[in-house]
């Protein structure tokens, strides 16, 4: 079993599509019309034939309380990894995007979380190689 | 001062005023991962909202929100009384 598809809610698709692919640097793969709605899917530009992102219509009314909630604690929907995360936040932050917590060196990894502008927090991650660990020194 | 002392007076809330302290306005999330990833508790992300509410009760921590997202932030006018009540002094040889 391999996990081929997971989703974010969105709370507007072409807008979303802009973010995620313009400002992160994604591929689109799959954007077919569904009734006033997309499939709408994007894909690392590095495993083309990889995970796919599902850009979700937020209108269910239980997508607000959850992801507000979910939102004001902070918490991250995703996490994708990038190989040099200050330069990420440094190339992110250039374009307006807005990190509620900036690189933080948690030890076996750097994590930071920014607002993907369409409801969500997404958190990046650089693992560090096994002997730049702190808890290998 | 009562509630101070007994906001202190536990070994996780001084670790959570030892983290803001070194980086002041973080959210419940960067909280309880830097407490688990730096300090290994492992603490229910609700016991650390009940801690965050003890030191925040007692003027300790002060939340904000910026965007859609709640800050904590290190108050530390509460430590200052006590250091006004009983200063810190070099003892005097009678």
């Amino acid at each position: 079993m391999k996990i081929a598809l997971t989703s974010l809610f969105v709370d507007d698709q072409r807008a979303a599509l802009a973010f995620y692919t313009e400002v992160l640097g994604f591929t689109k793969r799959h954007d077919i019309p569904l009734g006033d709605d997309f499939w709408l899917t994007v894909v690392s530009p590095d495993s083309p034939d990889g995970p796919e992102l599902l850009l979700e219509p937020s209108g269910h009314p239980a997508v607000k309380p959850y992801r507000d909630a979910l939102v004001e604690d902070g918490i991250p929907l995703a996490q994708f990894s990038v190989d040099d995360i200050e330069a990420e936040h440094a190339r992110l932050t250039g374009k307006g995007v807005v990190f509620t917590q900036p690189p933080t060196d948690i030890g076996t990894a750097v994590v930071a979380v920014f607002d993907d502008t369409c409801g969500n927090l997404i958190q990046l991650i650089e693992m560090k190689a096994p002997d730049q660990r702190a808890d290998a020194r | 001062m009562v509630d101070v002392f007994r906001a202190l007076d536990d070994e996780t809330r001084r670790l959570v005023l030892d983290e803001l302290s070194a980086r002041d306005g973080q959210t419940l999330f960067e909280i309880c991962s830097v407490l688990t990833m730096r300090h290994g508790l492992s603490l229910t992300r609700q016991a650390i909202s009940q801690h965050l509410g003890v030191l925040e009760s007692a003027g300790l921590v002060v939340t904000e929100r910026r965007g859609r997202s709640k800050f904590h932030y290190f108050n530390p006018e509460p430590l200052a009384e006590i250091t006004g009540r009983w200063p810190t002094r070099k003892r005097t040889e009678q």
